[in-house]
Parts: structure tokens; sequence; C-alpha cells
């Protein structure tokens, strides 16, 4: 070894004389980070073996360089290696920054399965689920985390609730934009391809004050995925095809990357269904239609980057014929038929009524970092969301839609990451964010939620701290502002006699009265804080437990404000009162996790106390020249919701693998001591799967899934009187359905295709028994059973 | 560096003007002060007039010239049915909202065939028949007769149906559909 090192430098030695090597250079390596000096770094002259290694202050010297202009590599055991050009004679002395922090390569290469924070009680569903669900919808795909269930209308459109909290208490976050597509309305499901996707996150707690101040319920983080700077074109594209409904899912997407770190992605689905079956009859009217694409492209490198983001979701959702209703009289005449009342031969027609929805999602994002500080990151976004929602009409109203509205949503959001000091992790930022809805005229009803504008504007700071091997600690605070500016026309009786305004915001009336209404200019301002503060203890033997605490803010939605109107599918008036404040709620969530292949489970119970929780109940009856109506309003009770979810994954042997989850809730409306309405009942599922490596990747798996009766449930049934019939009956809109199992079957095999590609072949079988069930928590349950058997064959190509 | 960054920072800043004007451009197909939306469908209004031979005339009014929500609505009868006598009745729907008060039978009896109205009383020997069929020859309910037997007293309930099965027996609960009109009205049949 010393003679091949002797012979070398004698080598170069001669070289240098020859060619009259007399440049020197100085210079010392820095971690990017933190500017301490790192320790054996290795500098070489590219082409040479000319190479010097930095001291314990980092420095270094190259002597008996012959050209003046050079090329250096500089490269560290746990660092990225760096090339850079350097002209000798300008600069002698070079200071060279090191990325030191390889974990932080994760962001930029292959993101690996990481922690929203490193103290969030989280749980993640991954591509493979993704495309499971491929063409179902997103509260589909996450109703199969524990503690994580859905309100649906109908079978397509499904809003996840989380720990028995939905709408406007979610926060969904699709590519670090949150999402405005009028979450507030029950029927109105989040408007994401998940096909788009890469993994879903869902934090349960309410501690990512990045996002927002009001997760009372949690947030739904949707992640696109990092791609690696390589010279690569690939790409994969799945169909999906579905006994029931006639139909299904075709999804592509390609990506290209380069070597520089430059990337695009292209991706599109179309998904289209017919009517739909329960065992014994069709849903008539009940297909979607849906047509999406995303498109991505940026730039990462680990010092800068940018990203820009479109995607474009075009949603067409036909609404259960039978469940357009008149009045009381009918939803009772629902209630007491076991079928519905229409249900015809199966059809492709998406006919009224239906809901039609649009959505336009547009983000620019860069990054950069500074030594010593950190990374800063600029994100603009704006948000169009076009909803009509059509009902059966007369005349020449037929095909005009009564509920038209835009809401537009813009935001600007610069956050700082310092994290310069080891162990130590700060993020603040503010947000700025306008959003105005315009209820477009010529419905010829007035619209159900009025035009507004609503400024808001955000600041916030939280820190993780790594105490030692064992233990993290982070917390934060934000505040948030906001304020609304509505135009509303209100019944003058409603103004003045049914809910007092007149007296309570006189300064809201503009004095203009038209056909016994009013016209008022509602404004509200509110302020939000918001804390976190949480806390995770490494074990030994993979044990990990989480303790956090939220505090959680909401101002009222603009349903929960101002909504005003007729719901045909329910039968109801829901009314909104500007009296609603804000709710507040303060959540602990413990978790004792245990991540191992053999023996891994996560228990995690919560209590989350909600004071002034908005809710929307039965108030009254009104009648109308349609007969009865009951009348909903929303009203604050102080409430609590507390439970415990449990996952359990135990591998049997080295080929069968068993899981389980069971999640208990409660809530609990202690302003009245009744329980909450539309809580999820006692749920739990078990699956067991064969996987074998090497016989094509088959894995075959069968898995059962049962929703108990909801038994706690406030009981808001009362009688009408109905007069054709000369008598009293009872609407029992309260008693949730009975049980349910059902039981489901997939398969899978992975074969090659091509050259590189890879074919993946899915058949499963979902409701093998053709059960007939209804759900709770689904609001056309009056009306018709929930799906009977499908059959899916999916295939997916990746090349 | 500092230069860059500054430069960077106003190209930011541009592209969020720029994009914002553009959307708030494109945002304003609707003017926002006049966005007074009048309720088209609605029914203030429903007269149910009966005539008998000798031009006598008893008529039902329901009113809620404010529509769903604010005030409910009022039902008027004018004075008493006579017992056994054979009287001819007309509905009629308004929209009182409109001025002029717009006629909805109007855009009912164009379209008999999605449509039909249903008379119920609760003195069973008040007997109620439609004259008129739409174009498939079911009844619609816009022309009726009715004829009252003993004298006694009760309700009379008139129900519009959206989308019925047609032919149906008679009945609003067979017919199911949707429901757009229902009205009772608390009736007298005298002897005179």
């Amino acid at each position: 070894m010393k003679n091949i090192l002797i012979a070398i430098c004698f080598l170069v030695s001669t070289v240098v004389i020859s060619q009259n090597c007399k440049y020197i250079l100085k210079g010392e390596v820095i971690d990017f980070h933190n500017a301490t000096p790192i320790e054996k770094a290795v500098i070489k002259i590219i082409n040479t073996n000319t190479y010097a290694v930095t001291d314990i202050n980092g420095k270094f010297t190259l002597t008996n360089i012959c050209d003046k202009s050079i090329k250096i590599e500089i490269s560290h055991l746990s660092c990225e290696t760096k090339t850079i050009t350097v002209n000798i004679e300008e600069m002698p002395f070079q200071t060279i920054f090191l990325e030191h922090h390889l974990d932080e390569l994760d962001e930029v290469v292959v993101s690996a399965n990481t922690r929203t924070e490193t103290t969030s009680i989280e749980q993640s569903i991954k591509q493979q689920t993704i495309d499971n669900f491929a063409d179902k919808s997103l509260g589909d795909a996450l109703n199969t985390i524990s503690g994580v269930s859905s309100l649906n209308t109908g079978n397509t459109i499904v809003k996840p609730i989380i720990h028995g909290l939905h709408s406007s208490r979610l926060l969904i976050i699709n590519n670090n934009v949150r999402l405005f597509d009028q979450e507030w309305g029950d029927e109105h499901a989040p408007n994401i391809d998940i096909n788009a996707s890469n993994s879903i996150e869902v934090v349960k707690g309410a501690n990512t004050l990045k996002y927002g101040s009001d997760a009372i319920g949690g947030l739904i983080l949707i992640k696109p995925k990092k791609y690696a700077a390589i010279d690569s074109l690939f790409g994969s594209s799945l169909i999906s095809l579905n006994s029931n409904g006639n139909g299904g899912i075709i999804n592509s997407e390609i990506i290209k990357t380069y070597k520089s770190g430059y990337y695009a992605k292209l991706q599109a689905s179309f998904k289209r269904f017919g009517d739909f079956k329960a065992p014994n009859y069709y849903l008539t009217n009940t297909g979607v239609q849906s047509i999406n694409t995303s498109l991505t492209m940026g730039y990462n490198s680990f010092e800068k980057g940018f990203n820009a983001y479109y995607s474009i979701v075009s949603n067409e959702f036909a609404i259960l014929k039978s469940s357009h209703i008149g009045n009381v009289n009918d939803l009772v005449t629902a209630i007491n038929n076991e079928e519905p009342s229409i249900a015809d031969d199966f059809s492709y027609t998406i006919d009224y009524p239906k809901q039609s929805i649009l959505h336009h999602l547009a983000k620019v994002e860069a990054y950069k970092r500074f030594k010593g500080i950190g990374k800063l990151t600029a994100q603009y976004d704006f948000q169009i969301n076009r909803r009509k929602e059509y009902d059966l009409r007369r005349g020449d109203y037929s095909d005009t839609p009564v509920i038209d509205l835009r809401l537009f949503t813009t935001s600007f959001q610069p956050n700082l990451l310092i994290d310069a000091i080891d162990d130590f992790e700060i993020n603040t930022g503010f947000l700025l964010r306008f959003q105005q809805n315009d209820a477009i005229s010529g419905t010829g009803v007035s619209p159900l939620i009025p035009d507004y504008e609503k400024y808001d504007a955000g600041v916030y700071a939280t820190a993780n701290y790594k105490m030692d091997l064992f233990n993290d600690i982070s917390a934060g605070v934000r505040y948030d502002f906001s304020r609304i500016e509505a135009v509303k026309w209100y019944n003058t009786t409603d103004w003045e006699e049914t809910y007092n305004y007149d007296e309570l915001f006189p300064e809201f009336e503009s004095g203009t009265t038209d056909n016994s209404e009013t016209l008022t200019y509602p404004e509200f301002t509110f302020h939000n804080f918001s804390a976190n503060l949480g806390y995770t203890r490494h074990f030994s033997n993979d044990f990990e437990l989480f303790f956090n605490y939220g505090l959680a803010s909401r101002m009222p939605n603009p349903s929960e404000l101002f909504s005003d109107g007729l719901h045909h599918s329910a039968a109801r008036i829901e009314t909104g009162k500007l009296t609603i404040g804000k709710e507040v709620a303060n959540k602990f969530m413990f978790s004792l996790q245990r991540n191992s292949q053999k023996f891994g489970f996560t228990i995690s119970p919560y209590y989350n106390a909600i004071n002034n929780y908005i809710q929307l109940i039965p108030a009254g009856i009104t009648t109308t020249v349609r007969g009865a109506f009951p009348v909903w309003e929303y009203e604050q009770v102080d409430a609590r919701i507390f439970g415990i979810d449990v996952d359990l994954d135990v591998k049997l042997n080295s080929k069968f693998n068993y899981s389980g989850s069971i999640s208990l809730l409660q809530g609990d409306n202690l302003t009245d001591d009744i329980p909450l309405i539309q809580m999820p009942s006692t749920n739990f599922s078990n699956s067991i799967t064969y996987y074998n490596k090497n016989l094509n990747q088959l894995s075959i798996s069968l898995n059962h899934k049962t929703v108990l009766q909801q038994k706690r449930y406030p009981d808001y049934n009362f009688y009408t009187y109905n007069a054709t019939v000369d008598d009293y009956v009872y609407v029992d809109i309260s008693t949730p359905p009975s049980a349910y199992s059902l039981f489901g079957f997939n398969s899978s095999a992975n074969f090659k295709a091509f050259k590189t590609g890879t074919l993946k072949v899915e058949f499963n079988v979902e409701n093998i028994f053709n059960t007939s069930y209804r759900e709770y928590l689904n609001r056309l349950r009056y009306f018709g059973d929930e799906l009977g058997r499908n059959f899916n064959l999916k295939i997916k190509i990746n090349y | 560096m500092k230069k860059i960054n500054s430069l960077k920072t106003i190209k930011l800043l541009a592209l969020f003007f720029i994009s914002s004007l553009a959307l708030v451009s494109c945002s304003s197909d609707d003017d926002h002060d006049d966005d007074h939306e009048h309720e088209e469908e609605l029914i203030t209004t429903v007269i149910y007039t009966l005539e008998d031979a000798n031009g006598n005339t008893v008529t039902l009014t329901f009113e809620d010239l404010d529509g769903d929500g604010g005030a409910d609505g009022t039902t008027e009868v004018s004075g008493s049915f006579v017992a056994n006598t054979q009287y001819s009745g007309s509905i009629q729907l308004l929209n009182e909202t409109e001025d002029p008060a717009e006629d909805i039978t109007e855009e009912v009896e164009e379209e008999g065939d999605e449509h039909e109205f249903f008379y119920t009383s609760t003195i069973s020997d008040i007997v109620i028949t439609k004259n008129d069929v739409d174009e498939d020859g079911n009844p619609i309910g816009i022309d009726t007769s009715l004829t009252t037997g003993e004298a006694g007293t009760g309700s009379l309930t008139i129900v519009l149906k959206h989308e019925p099965t047609k032919p149906n027996d008679g009945t609003s609960e067979d017919a199911g559909g949707s429901t757009d009109v229902e009205v009772t009205f608390a009736i007298e049949v005298v002897f005179t």
C-alpha cells in the first residue's frame, strides 16, 4: 500500500514538474445547517489523483495544481457529494458548504414514512390502499382507518368523519393547499381525485397548526410523491371494472424526471358508473361521472426548488330519485316503505336530482435554504369551486339548478423552517387569505348561502425539540383573524319576529325592503387562538408512547350563520343563525404503539371537550304550501366526545397475517344531557391475509367489518297530522338502523410485463353475502338500502 | 445574493397580483348589489273555487305570501257547502310575489303528465271527481266536480304531486312523487 502511494506521489510530482504546477487552493468545508466546520471531508480535483482532507477546523490545502481553473469534488461520509468549478487566481480561498443532514435529503429524494410532526398521532394509507379505492372516494378510503368513518349521501357522496366530527371541523390539505369547496354542507363531499395522491395521512389530534387553527376534529393530508433526481420516464395505468353499477375507472399517470432535479407529472382519470344496485333492487338515479386531471412540475435540489401544481376535478353525482320528496308526509311514506318508491331498471342516465361540481386548484410553491438558518418556503394558491345542484322542477326552470354557488379562495403563505440548531426545529409563518362566495343569479330560488367576502390572516410558530434519543417534545401557538361580510335578503317576518334580528343586529339593516324581504349586510369579526403540546417517548422493544393536547377554535361557517332553505332529500328547512358564535375544543389524546413485524398494535384513547359545539337539530314545524316541514336550526351546546381506537397487526407465520381494529366512541350533549346526533357507532373489523412473495407476490385476504347499531342517539321523533288520512302519524327520523356485518374478499398478484414494467391483477368481492343493510350515517338511509354484492377486477401496469 | 432574493420576491409578488387580478376580473360576471332572487316557482296562493248550478260559490283560499319560512300560511273558507248539491270546481295556483301574479296552474296543465291533484275530505260522503285528463288519458284534477251528501263538518285537503306514478289508485299515497302543494281547509256542509 505504502509503495503504491509513494509510486503515485512520484508520478504526480513528475507531472507537476513538467507542467509547472504552481497553484495552491486553500479553503474550508462548513455544514450548511449550523455553520460548523466539517472534519474529514475529501476534496479531490476531478480527473486527477490530487486530493486533500479537511482537518478538525474544516480547513484544507491543495498544492501543486497545474490549471488555474479546476473542477473539484467535495465528499463526506454523511453528506451529499458536491462538485464545483474554481478559478484559483480569482478565488484562492474557497468556503464550501456541505449538506450534513442525510435524513433531510428524504425531502428531496424519496419520501420515507415520516410523520407530519414527530409527536403527532396519525395514521396513513399508502399507494396500495389508494389503488384499492381508485374508483371510490377519499371518504371510502379513509374509512379503513380506525376512528375514521364517513357521512354519506347515497353511496357516491362520501364525507370523512374523524372521531365523530366532519365538515368544517376537518382540514383537508391537498398538496399543501387547504381545500375550500363548500365543505360545510353535509351532502358536500370533498372534491379530491384520490388517484392524484401518493399517500394520505390522517392526523387525529389538533396539532398541526401550520394549516389552521380550526382543526377541531383533525386533519387529512393528501401528499403527492417526491421523485428522485435521476433521468427517467415512467408511469402507470390502472383500469378497474365493477359489476355493481356496471362501471369503473381508468387512470393514467406519466412522470418525467431529470438528473438536474427537474420533474413533471401528468395524471388523468375518468370514472363512470350507472345506477348502483342494492341486494333487491336498483337504486334509480345513483350513477356518477367524474373527469379529473392534475399536472405538476418543478425543480428540487437541496438548496432550492419550486413546484407548480394544477388540478381540475369535475364530478357529476346523480342522487337517488326517490329521495326527492315534498313534505313530512312523503318522508313518513318513505320511512314506512321497505323499498324506494322508484326502482326502475338499470340506466347510465344521470337525471335530476343531481349535483354537478367543478373544482380548480392551482398553486405555486418555492423554497430556498439559507445557511445557518433553515428553509424558507412561500406558497401562493387559488381555488375555484362551482357547485350546481339540480332538483325536480316545473316548467321553464326544469333545467336550472336550485343551487348555483361559486366559491373563490386564494391564499399566500410563507413558512420559515429553522433547523440550524441540532435537535431543535422551529416552523413559523403567516397566512393571508381572501375568499368570495358568489350566489350566481338566475336560479329562481333565493340562495341557500348568500354572497359574502371573507378575509383571513394568521400567524403561527411551532417548535420540536429532541430532548435525547428517547424523548421528543413539541409545542405551538397560532392566532387567526377572520372577517366575513355578507349580503343577504331576509324574510322580514323572520328578521323581525322569528329571530328578533332587528333588535339584535340593527346595524346590519340596509333600510331596503322588497316584497316582504329585507336587505341586510351582516358582518362578523372573529379572533381565534389555538395551541398544542405534544410529547413522544420511545421505549425499547419498538414501543412508543404519544401524548397530544390541542386547543382549537373555529368560527361558524357560512352555512351555520346564513343557510336558509329547503332540503328536499331530508324534507326539512335548515336555518342558520346570526347569533352563532365560535366553538372551542380541547382535545387530549394518548397513543401507545408498537411497530413490530411480528406483533404490532396501537391503542389510542382520546377525550375532546367542545364548548359551544354547533349542531343542527330539529327545532319545530313550519306550515308551508307543501304542507308541514320540520325546521332544523343550528344551535350551540357544550359537548364532549371520547373514545378509543385499537389496531392490531399480528404475523401468524411467514405467510399469514392478521389485522384487526375496533373503534369505540361516545358523544354527549352536556347542555341537555342527551347523546349527540350523528355519532358513529361501535365498529370493528378483522382481516386475514395470505401473502407469498415468491409466487408472484400473491396476496389473498378475507375481511370482515361489523357496525353495531347506534343505541345512543337523541330522540327527535315527532307526530304530525296527515290530513289525507285524517290522523296523526309518527315521524321516526331518529332511530338508527340495525347492526350489520359485511364480508369481503381481495386477491392480487404481480407479473412481469415488457422489459421493465410490472403488471398487477386484482380480483375483489365486496359484500359477498349480498347483505341488505342501512347505515345510520347515510343521509339517504330513509329511502333505500346500501349497495349489494360487487365483483371488481383491477389491472394496473407500471411502466 | 440579497439582490437575487429581493428580485425573486418582487417576481413572486407580481405573480400573486397578476393572478389575483385575472381571477377577480373573471369572477365578476355577477354584479353584487342586485342579487335579489325572486322565488320563481313559489306557490303563494291556492284558490279552489266551487260553484253550484245556481251560481252560488264557495271559495277555499290558502295564502302564504312570504313563502317558506317567515309567517305561516293562512286558510280562508268563504262559506258553507249545501248538502246534496253538485258543485263544479276549479283550482288556481298563483305566485303573488310576482307583479302581476304568475299563474302556475298553466305550467301544471302544460306538464299534466308530470302532475296530479288529489282531493280528499274527512266528510265521507263528499265525492270529488276529476274531469280533465293529460296527454296519456290520466286525470290531472284542475277541473273537478264536487258532490255533497249529508250535512257535517270536517276538512278538505288538496294535494299536488310532482312526478307521481300515473295511473294510480287515486290516492296520493299510491301516487308517490314529491308533494308540491298540501293544504287543508276546515269545511262545513249544511242543510238549507
